[in-house]
């Protein structure tokens, strides 16, 4: 029975895995740029819930309707107006810029908001489903559908929209999108927009279970890193299937190796996989 | 006439490709080889098999009797294998001295950079490329750095050459100005095989010609031959005009 | 030029050996990081501006060379003994690490050193016997044998200056070095250099190797310096990231400009410091924004601009 409980915290942090991932992913692999504010903008997107609950009594569900177009438009500009500049430089450049306004955005919610972690408490709890000697907090099952209909959504735009599909062409063939007549420079700012608002809108989510702190930016950083490598770059499904994968890693590694030992296990996971397997469980080999 | 290099059985699959299909052909010393064959018969292939940059699914490579087939590269390089390659691949920002330099000073142990670069100048004059010397290479024309490839290869002292398609996208007298150093080449006793397109220059300069088509071998022997053997007249031109010709000859 | 740049870069380093002489805690300190920082960006040249791979594996040498230290030292080694086994442990490591790693390009290879860091800094926080865990280790041993506060902070400068000068002058070496050249081919057409006989393998895990074995010394001199060491204080990520930018502030590439850009950097960050404290971190990240979007080429390209203007041939 422990292993079952196990198995279902695993797939329901799986699912926030997964919609943690799956802008970040897009990003790297629509724009071939890490996107080091990833973690931070999760965390914004969590004191955008916290801030809407604690003051308006809107409830996080609720707010990912005002979340998801403020991050987009949030991440466009921040597209458009900066990364812009240098979107053909050598990865160094890119990769230390966006470190350079993750480190801006981060202390500003620090000065805004403190480093001590505050709690979006739900009243009346939701309180918590069992079915036989399994338990599970609805407050989890909620942020667990909603990660995944959020991912779900992604998928379907990237799919079947106009801009979506526009978004793959320029990811599988820049040159050859741009001489179809995408404009290549919105497609990236979009792509850019779409991660951004997945990541605030993950945090809105997160919001509901874990504490939140400024602090908390790099481990959500690092684990959107592992699931993008374990599922396959610029991928969708790629994003699920690696954040599953790693949430089962993590929780029966945690049993059997020690919970002080989860975070040396995903990170050795992630070397060994960019050496063994960097195409990931799924999808293509990426970029180099 | 001693053997340099010996291919025995050589195959090459990508995928469900078969790009090399149990190749075996012998060069000798000295000798200046014609590679033919339309595009995408394996040429390319081949030379990146004998090199090491792509390993042989099955066969043996031989240099000088050694067994080279599971060498990488670099090690190929050292033991006297040198080539050009279809597309230039010059270091962009190093000075044109210094691109060939690099190719004298890591292809023989115990070189200093200060004798690489004496040898790399006069390669460079032998090329034509001297005046050249102190600017970076990338802004030099195709012509040129065709050119700066040769005086690279030729740097690397090797025993044996391989000219991939050196004179793609070259005119009337480039060609001619690198036909002309193809046979100085050959003349200081480096071993040539030529991959080439224009038929003009193959028949010149070669002795030898061996076809390649669909990764097989098809044809082996003087130029005359090659030019009356009617399979390869089919791989070039087509069966229709094979028999065409056949039946005017 | 380059002469010109790096013997003015030599002559500055030999002045600030002077530092001691002002009798100032305060200067010695800084001075202390700064060549600290210095050593850092100038041994991230070797792997990230000679050979072009984006190395974030800085923080993990420090950090294994302070932990490396500490212990040693803490096991009655003398110091520059315990200096010398981290710098060895540091540089087979990575050697080792090098031809594995090094297979990986781009935003690949920049993750994975990334992640080597995180690793080291779990296996830290874990291994507690050896190390104190999370509760840090404190290193109450003094090394120097001095009894005053002054003479501790004059010796530690003057270690971390003249590992700083060692580090400056090995890493000018293997600039002029046939491994330099070879580097640069690599950084340049890695296809094309493996085709001329470079074993680019052996060549970017040297490169990898010597990009940290400096590091670590320095990390274990850290250690010595303040007594106490925590995992997150020495496998900080910023110990990877600060190095890169001052390297970028100095222009790419360079030994001398990676020293420079070390102590302008830490002149501007100690000044923001001190007005600053609470946005401190923002004003770095300002900084850094800045330095990329209008210098792309660092300071060096401001004197490379007006050479140009003066004359054709530059």
């Amino acid at each position: 029975m422990l292993i079952l409980q196990i198995l279902l915290n695993a797939i329901v942090l799986g699912s926030l895995y997964a919609c943690i991932a799956a802008g970040f992913s897009l990003v790297w692999g629509v724009l071939n740029v890490i996107n080091l504010m990833h973690g931070s903008f999760i965390v914004l997107g969590s004191y955008l819930a916290w801030g809407a609950y604690k003051a308006l009594g809107v409830a996080p569900w609720t707010s990912l309707l005002i979340a998801a177009p403020v991050f987009f438009i949030l991440g466009y500009g921040i597209q458009r107006g900066v990364l812009n500049r240098v979107i053909a430089a050598p990865v160094l450049v890119t990769l230390t810029l966006t470190f350079g306004l993750d480190l801006i955005l981060n202390n500003a919610m620090l000065v805004a908001f403190k480093a001590d972690y505050r709690q979006l408490v739900l009243d009346p709890s939701l309180g918590s489903l069992s079915v036989g000697s399994l338990v599970v907090p609805v407050d989890r099952i909620v942020a667990m559908i909603f990660s995944l209909l959020l991912t779900l959504a992604l998928f379907f735009v990237l799919r079947r929209s106009r801009v979506g599909r526009a978004i793959v062409a320029v990811r599988m063939d820049r040159d050859a999108a741009r001489l179809m007549g995408v404009d290549v420079p919105s497609i990236y700012a979009t792509a850019f927009g779409l991660g951004t608002a997945m990541a605030g809108c993950a945090g809105v989510l997160l919001a509901m279970i874990f504490p939140i702190s400024p602090i908390a930016s790099g481990s959500y950083l690092g684990k959107a890193f592992v699931v993008c490598v374990l599922g396959g770059l610029g991928s969708v499904p790629g994003a699920v299937v690696g954040g599953l994968f790693l949430a089962i890693v993590e929780s029966f590694g945690s049993l059997v190796l020690g919970p002080e030992n989860a975070v040396t296990l995903s990170f050795g996971l992630l070397i060994v996989f960019l050496i063994v397997r960097p195409q990931g469980l799924l999808g293509k080999r990426g970029f180099e | 006439m001693a053997e340099v290099l010996v291919l025995e059985k050589v195959s090459r699959r990508f995928g469900g490709v078969q790009a090399l299909q149990g190749v075996s052909l012998s060069v000798g010393s000295g000798e200046v080889l014609g590679l033919i064959g339309p595009n995408g018969a394996g040429k390319t292939t081949l030379v990146n098999v004998v090199t090491g940059v792509r390993s042989a699914s099955a066969g043996r490579v031989l240099f000088e009797g050694r067994n080279i087939t599971r060498l990488q590269p670099f090690q190929t390089a050292r033991i006297g294998l040198a080539r050009t390659f279809q597309i230039v691949q010059p270091f962009p920002d190093l000075t044109v001295l210094d691109n060939v330099a690099a190719a004298a000073l890591f292809s023989q142990r115990g070189t200093r950079l200060s004798e690489a670069r004496e040898f790399a100048a006069e390669q460079l004059e032998f090329v034509g490329l001297g005046q050249f010397a102190a600017k970076s290479a990338h802004t030099l024309t195709l012509a040129m750095r065709k050119r700066l490839e040769l005086a690279k290869a030729v740097a690397m002292k090797p025993k044996l050459l391989f000219l991939d398609e050196v004179n793609a996208g070259l005119n009337a007298s480039e060609v001619d100005h690198a036909m002309v150093l193809i046979r100085q080449i050959a003349k200081r006793g480096i071993t040539i095989v030529l991959i080439e397109h224009l038929m003009k220059v193959v028949l010149t300069v070669c002795s030898r010609i061996v076809v390649l088509q669909n990764g097989a071998l098809i044809a082996d022997g003087t130029p005359q031959d090659i030019v009356n053997d009617r399979r390869v007249v089919e791989a070039y031109l087509g069966k229709k005009y094979a028999q065409l010709s056949a039946a005017r000859g | 030029m380059k002469q010109r740049v790096y013997y003015g870069a030599l002559a500055l380093l030999v002045l600030l050996g002077c530092l001691p002489f002002l009798d100032s805690s305060y200067a010695l300190r800084i001075g202390t990081f700064a060549c600290m920082y210095a050593i850092m960006s100038v041994s991230w040249t070797v792997i990230g501006g000679f050979t072009g791979y984006p190395s974030f594996a800085t923080a993990a040498f420090f950090g294994l060379g302070a932990y490396c230290g500490g212990v040693l030292i803490n096991k009655g080694w003398p110091l520059f003994a315990a200096a010398g086994a981290a710098g060895v442990v540091a540089f087979a490591g990575a050697l080792a690490l090098g031809l594995v790693l090094l297979r990986l390009r781009g935003h690949y290879f920049a993750i994975a050193s990334l992640a080597v860091a995180e690793v080291l800094r779990e296996l830290t926080n874990t291994a507690t016997e050896l190390t104190g865990g999370g509760m840090g280790l404190n290193i109450p041993v003094s090394v120097t044998g001095s009894s005053s506060v002054m003479g501790e902070a004059s010796f530690f400068f003057w270690a971390m200056w003249a590992l700083l000068l060692l580090t400056f002058i090995v890493v000018r070496l293997i600039q002029e070095s046939k491994l330099g050249f070879g580097l640069v081919c690599i950084k340049q057409n890695e296809s094309a250099a493996d085709m001329i006989g470079v074993n680019a393998t052996i060549y970017k895990s040297l490169a990898f190797a010597f990009s940290g074995v400096f590091v670590a010394m320095a990390g274990a001199l850290y250690a010595a310096w303040v007594h106490y060491i925590e995992p997150p204080d020495v496998f900080d990520v910023l110990f990877a990231v600060k190095p890169i930018v001052m390297a970028l502030l100095g222009g790419l590439g360079s030994p001398a400009g990676a020293l420079l850009g070390a102590f302008a950097f830490l002149g501007i960050e100690e000044a923001v410091w001190r007005n600053y404290l609470q946005i401190h971190s923002g004003v770095l990240g300002l900084l850094v924004v800045v330095l990329l979007l209008f210098l792309p080429d660092g300071m060096m390209s401001i004197s490379k601009r007006l050479s140009q203007l003066g004359g054709r041939r530059g």
